[in-house]
């Protein structure tokens, strides 16, 4: 008796649970940030939801890029994954070749979406684009990177402008150690800001082939070209103490190392405006400028970073209509607007950041300087060597990168040596992954 | 050996006791290493799809590769230092309480804490605790500059990870060690004592005799769970670095197939390993064990 009352029970729980679902059509949706900008994605559906009674966004955090990456592809082969995922600059190639994406523009299309593709920075757009332009995620949170730099500390060598050569920042930080500052510079082995971002402001390819662009069969060039010289040149400023290695083992990252004044310069991602702006010790005076050029080199725009949404294939109607609500919803100016002023990302359409100068908001204290990021990401029109990488299991190509620059930086070889054996190991990884993609062609 | 075999009664209960354990056993360890055994012998897309069978192709990969041997190389001398450190503290420790040195009741209590620890905390730990601008030991380079910085020197990154595997392990150790201390009759040991033998002198030629067994176990274990438990420590202390110092076995399959996403490379070096532990505990039990009396 007491059974049957209880399955009874159950039952109409779920036929209630039914009915509030078919109320409001619900869809999933995974994001990779954690932390507080983790809890700016959760508010972001938050937002979503109570703009509506129509959808409910049913958002879940995966605990890190790589993570969202991975549980989406695990659950993708167990028919288990979400309709909408946030993915990394970085996985925008396995996304591409994997069969099991709603390519944005289609998608856009069939569930008749408001989206104005020819909105968005063309520096955002064309990293998630086809080598033929057609966007095939949709741009989300976006950033690019820029250099910190303490304004006290160089008011203390006389100096009121940030380095706009890497000449002159060699000269500002021997001044600053000469001044008694025990860490001119900091920096780590991120190779996003030192490696990938140098390249494409100097206009330097990173691999053949349009960096990648025009198919799987590209092979790296980055140790020939600029990148030897600067990176003996930093390898020297590391032996002279003007730069300092400061990762997270060392017990401080850049950004904490910068926002505690104990270095006067680095160079991270804008995002990290806000944390440091959050963080900065009493009466710290910093601003941030464009990352510098060599003398000699023109300036090129810098490249995007941050992550865009993918939305998946083998789901419902319904759910498809979810999530290009959601989408459209993002999308809005107003929302383009919300999000650099919750976290340090930059507005990514050109609508939304106009109206965002014209109302002052890059007079604010806390947010002036930003714009520096979409200054130097729309700097020039991109071309074949600045609108992205499209390599195949990038992230291990970065880890080689980053483990030879580790041992170029103690001393174990020459930096020459260790970029060739980086392009060496790292084209290696670029035959395996054609080979494993055989048959498949780069959109 | 007695000849004697062990029967049941009740044979078909038997079965279905062990029948949960068997089902777990095949879904968690062989269904996946079967899979991995296909895997390596193919070329399998994230996302799946057409796999191409490649033969040895991957495992012709992973033997060519100068960085595979040194990940070899770093996960033997991070398993053997860490039992041997693992294995001698725990010893001493266990030593001590066996002798009821003052306030053995509350270590013996405390002791076994760490093991409850898991292996990215005691790596978190150890990383705030190392750290060279920040941590606690960060006084050292104080004193002497530049001398401790496991950021940048792969040998100090060595030594923080053996040092906090090492630590984890230790309580695991004290315990068997203890237990096994406790067993001596206490009449043989004071016997020792009486005839003039030293703490050290009974150790060496009265105890550790009779625990033979337990510390024959224990290097099993401890180089076995150095093999394979490693990922969490090295992963947030060292991730690998500097400079590939500390990029042990798991830690690189871990790279190679979740974050590179070749699957069918990282099955082929787990199987590898797989192979390797059996391998490194067959010698045990062939070689070492001989040594060993049991009654």
């Amino acid at each position: 008796m007491i059974g049957a009352a209880a399955a009874a029970a159950i039952a109409i729980g779920f036929s209630a649970f039914e009915a509030s679902a078919q109320q409001r059509q619900r869809f999933d949706y995974w994001y990779g940030l954690t932390g507080q900008l983790g809890e700016v994605m959760a508010d972001h559906c938050k937002r979503f939801n109570e703009s509506q009674t129509q959808y409910e966004a049913v958002c879940t955090g995966q605990g890190g890029y790589d993570r969202a990456e991975q549980n989406t592809i695990a659950a993708y082969r167990a028919r288990q994954h979400p309709t909408l995922v946030q993915i990394y600059d970085a996985g925008t190639v396995n996304f591409m070749l994997s069969g099991a994406t709603y390519n944005a523009v289609q998608f856009a299309r069939d569930f008749n979406m408001k989206i104005d593709w020819n909105d968005y920075f063309p520096g955002v757009a064309l990293y998630y684009a086809t080598s033929r332009g057609e966007m095939w995620s949709f741009p989300y949170n976006s950033s690019s990177a820029v250099m910190y730099w303490n304004r006290g500390a160089y008011q203390r060598i006389g100096r009121n402008e940030a380095a706009g050569t890497w000449e002159q920042l060699e000269n500002d930080l021997r001044s600053l150690k000469a001044s008694g500052h025990a860490c001119p510079m900091a920096i780590d082995f991120d190779t996003w800001q030192w490696v990938e971002q140098f390249l494409a402001i100097h206009n330097q390819s990173i691999a053949t082939r349009a960096n990648g662009y025009q198919g799987l069969d590209a092979e790296l060039v980055f140790n020939r070209g600029l990148l030897p010289r600067h990176l003996t040149n930093m390898k020297r400023w590391l032996d002279e103490g003007l730069v300092r290695i400061q990762t997270a083992q060392t017990g401080k990252t850049l950004v904490q190392a910068f926002a505690d004044g104990s270095c006067a310069v680095t160079m991270s991602s804008i995002a990290n405006h806000g944390v440091v702006g959050s963080t900065a010790s009493g009466g710290l005076q910093w601003s941030v400028a464009m990352l510098p050029v060599y003398e000699g080199f023109q300036r090129h725009n810098s490249l995007v970073g941050g992550a865009s949404l993918w939305v998946m294939q083998g789901k419902s109607r319904g759910e498809y209509q979810a999530a290009a609500a959601f989408l459209d919803y993002v999308a809005s100016r107003a929302e383009v607007e919300w999000m650099p002023t919750v976290t340090g990302y930059i507005p990514i359409t050109n609508a939304a950041f106009r109206h965002m100068q014209e109302t002052g908001f890059y007079n604010r204290p806390g947010f002036a300087g930003r714009e520096t990021a979409i200054t130097s990401l729309t700097f020039t029109p991109p071309n074949e060597n600045t609108r992205g990488i499209r390599l195949g299991n990038f992230t291990s190509i970065r880890s080689e990168l980053t483990s030879e620059m580790q041992a170029a930086y103690t001393g174990q070889k020459s930096v020459q040596q260790a970029l060739d054996d980086a392009v060496a190991r790292g084209n290696q990884i670029l035959r395996r992954f054609e080979q494993t993609m055989r048959g498949r062609q780069l959109p | 050996m007695s000849g004697k075999r062990v029967t049941f009664k009740n044979f078909w209960l038997a079965i279905l006791l062990i029948l949960p354990q068997l089902f777990l056993v095949f879904t968690f360890f062989y269904w996946p290493a079967g899979e991995a055994l296909y895997w390596a012998f193919t070329l399998e897309p994230p996302f799946g799809g057409e796999q191409q069978w490649v033969g040895w192709q991957n495992f012709e990969t992973v033997f060519a590769d100068p960085l595979y041997w040194n990940s070899v190389k770093r996960s033997l001398l991070f398993a053997f230092s860490s039992t041997a450190l693992a294995m001698g503290i725990g010893l001493l420790l266990a030593s001590f309480v066996d002798r009821q040195l003052a306030g053995y009741k509350v270590y013996r209590f405390i002791y076994f804490w760490p093991y409850a620890v898991a292996a990215p905390a005691v790596g978190l730990a150890f990383r705030f605790i190392f750290a060279p601008d920040a941590g606690f030991v960060s006084v050292i380079n104080v004193w002497f500059p530049g001398l401790w910085n496991p950021a940048l020197d792969g040998f100090d990154a060595m030594v923080l990870i053996v040092l906090a595997n090492a630590w984890s392990m230790v309580a695991y150790n004290f315990i068997f060690f203890l237990a096994g201390l406790q067993s001596i009759p206490r009449s043989l040991v004071e016997a020792g004592a009486m005839d003039g033998a030293g703490a050290v002198r009974r150790m060496r030629d009265l105890q550790l005799p009779l625990i033979a067994p337990t510390f024959f176990f224990l290097i099993v274990i401890n180089i076995t769970d150095s093999f394979v438990n490693s990922f969490g420590i090295v992963d947030i202390t060292t991730g690998g670095g500097p400079a590939r110092a500390t990029d042990l076995m798991v830690f690189k399959i871990y790279s190679d197939g979740f974050k590179g996403k070749d699957y069918s490379l990282a099955a082929a070096q787990s199987l590898v390993l797989m192979l390797m532990v059996c391998a490194l505990t067959f010698i045990q039990f062939r070689f070492v064990e001989r040594r060993v009396h049991y009654s």
